[in-house]
């Protein structure tokens, strides 16, 4: 059954290219959704419409990229803001030894679009923060294959404040895989409606820190040397200069310093690569790990791109330290998260109300029982309760009209001892 | 595609648009409007309009540091409360848990810090460093040794350098208010 193909290549499927993955798209079995569109339907969606976002072209990327074009997503968008090191050759196998040095999302791209006839693989070679809302808007899917907490929680928050209550389209679907040495997850968000990834934030093991006196005074361990030469010597040493960690002459000078003092204190096990690990939290990669969860992940971004199987509802964690074992569960959502929670209210009031006013209003009522509210937009305090200082510098606005501060359609923070967290509060003026 | 829309309960429609307000700006805010300092405790804000950075400064009433005003620098970042608010004394001051270059040895600014914790509990903390300065985990290690040999010795050197002496080749800052 050939298929027209977008993207500005010009071969076309050949017969029985797809034949594996057409048994489960050609007829629907117990257990798919009422909306599977078996046979052409799903097959054109997936091979001429659906938009997908690769985030990382690393470890879990390469990975990630192979699966989704082997399995017939044909326009894949990539981005990745590093170049390719010597050490990522063991098993991002997307580049060559002629590659170090460039960009890992521009070298992927092209290895892709070589390798399999038809698909179109778009590269940014920057970071996610560079890109807006639109850019998102565009796709069906987001993929992260990223290797920080801050990228991790940047991508959520876009995810789930770019869905409007009023267009369906704005809600796009996060697969999240995340690895570390034997151990890995993957798991899928539904912005607003599953738990996202702010929500399960407690459940990431705690960065060891050390308490600084041992540092300074009693240290025990290599690790505790590296911690000195860093937190402690090199402001001594260079004062404001900043630390780069990736620059090899600054972890050489952590690596001497490091050593000199654990020979001072007889200790043993200070290594150029620990203090790299330690410097930069660095854990080492395993490339069946990576395989796995990019697996997963693709697995369930197929399912969910064709409605052809359940998909992952919602967590699934993967620990080969010991053999291999693995968990799955639903992780709750949070009432009180930052991100997805709160309890947002909607009010319209007279464009002549100050803020003061409002205040009063919002204590008064019995549904959301607050006393002595503080106020404040995203880009600007309107009323502070506390500190003194603040208060005084705050104190102003309460005779001012709320509709000076607060555009109309605007949003306000509102917290209080009383609330858990926050409340969202949406102007209106009539 | 999956109809994900159809899963969205309908109460919740309208409700989550949610603001661009970072969740660590909401829970600073939270903490700041939630503080309840002592009157020995002061906030300053150089930009009101910069809640993520602000120093402190601490008039200890009782103790050895009674009569000093010590500042401490509060540098807040995007990951807070996962991660603990930046600490550092800006006066070069005698105390065996703060070294000369303003670090502070206060457990809960790093291995015990937990986001249940807030500014209050750091505040309260850093006040507790001067009406009871610990010898057992010291940062300046010749003011531990001074306190637990000769607590004399070492209230005196207190005294001293709040005063803006040069104790033993150190030049201490005048803190006295």
């Amino acid at each position: 059954m050939l298929a027209s193909v977008n993207g500005n290549s010009s071969s076309s499927d050949w017969p029985g290219r797809y034949y594996h993955v057409d048994q489960v798209l050609d007829t629907p079995g117990p257990r798919t959704d009422p909306s599977f569109l078996a046979g052409d339907g799903v097959k054109d969606f997936l091979r001429n419409q659906c938009k997908i976002l690769v985030i990382g072209a690393g470890g879990l990327g390469c990975e990630i990229l192979a699966n989704l074009a082997l399995s017939g997503f044909k326009d894949i968008h990539v981005i990745d803001m590093d170049t390719i090191d010597i050490s990522n050759l063991n098993r991002q196998f997307l580049f060559r030894p002629k590659d170090v040095g460039k960009p890992k999302a521009i070298v992927a791209a092209e290895f892709v679009m070589n390798r399999v006839p038809g698909v179109k693989v778009t590269p940014y070679y920057g970071k996610i923060q560079d890109k807006d809302e639109e850019y998102y808007m565009q796709f069906n899917l987001v993929i992260c294959g990223l290797d920080s907490v801050e990228a991790r929680r940047w991508i959520n928050a876009t995810l789930v404040n770019m869905v409007d209550p009023e267009n369906p389209e704005s809600l796009k679907p996060l697969i999240d895989g995340g690895t570390e040495g034997f151990k890995g997850q993957a798991r899928v968000i539904l912005p607003t409606i599953t738990s996202c990834y702010e929500c399960s934030l407690d459940m990431l093991n705690k960065q060891t820190a050390f308490p600084i006196c041992t540092i300074a005074n009693t240290p025990r361990l290599p690790e505790h040397c590296i911690e000195w030469a860093s937190v402690l010597e090199w402001p001594r040493v260079f004062k404001d200069k900043k630390m780069d960690t990736d620059d090899p002459e600054h972890i050489n000078w952590l690596y001497i310093t490091a050593l000199k003092r654990a020979k001072e204190f007889n200790i043993e096990g200070v290594t150029w690569s620990l203090t790299q690990g330690v410097v930069k939290n660095i854990i080492p990669a395993i490339a069946s790990t990576n395989a796995i969860i990019a697996a997963s992940c693709c697995n369930e971004a197929f399912k969910i791109a064709t409605s052809s199987a359940a998909y992952l509802n919602n967590y699934f964690m993967l620990i080969g330290t010991e053999g291999v074992y693995s968990y799955t569960f639903e992780h709750e959502k949070r009432d009180d998260c930052p991100v997805c929670g709160g309890q947002t209210m909607d009010i319209t009031i007279s464009k002549d109300w100050t803020v003061d006013r409002l205040i009063e209003m919002l204590v008064e009522r019995q549904d959301i029982q607050i006393k002595k509210p503080s106020l404040s937009t995203p880009t600007k305090q309107i009323y502070f309760q506390a500190p003194p200082q603040l208060e005084e510098a705050t104190r102003p606005n309460l005779e001012k009209k709320v509709s000076e501060l607060v555009p109309d359609g605007g949003e306000m923070t509102i917290t209080a001892t009383t609330l858990p967290f926050s409340l969202s509060l949406r102007v209106k003026y009539a | 595609m999956i109809k994900i829309w159809s899963m969205k309960k309908n109460e919740d429609q309208a409700a989550k648009k949610k603001p661009k307000t970072s969740a660590a700006q909401i829970r600073v805010q939270k903490d700041l409007t939630e503080l309840e300092l002592p009157s020995t405790m002061k906030t300053n804000f150089p930009d009101p309009a910069d809640l993520l950075n602000f120093t402190l400064t601490i008039t200890p009433d009782e103790g050895m540091y009674k009569g000093g005003a010590f500042t401490f620098s509060f540098n807040i970042n995007t990951n807070y409360p996962h991660e603990p608010p930046k600490v550092k004394c800006t006066q070069t001051i005698y105390h065996p848990n703060i070294d000369l270059e303003g670090n502070v040895c206060l457990n809960i600014l790093r291995e015990d810090w937990k986001p249940v914790l807030n500014l209050n509990s750091v505040m309260v903390g850093l006040q507790y460093l001067f009406l009871e300065p610990n010898a057992d985990d010291p940062l300046n290690k010749e003011a531990a040794e001074e306190l637990r040999r000769n607590r004399e010795q070492f209230m005196y050197n207190v005294k001293n350098s709040m005063r803006g002496a040069n104790i033993k080749g150190v030049q201490y800052d005048k803190v006295l208010v």
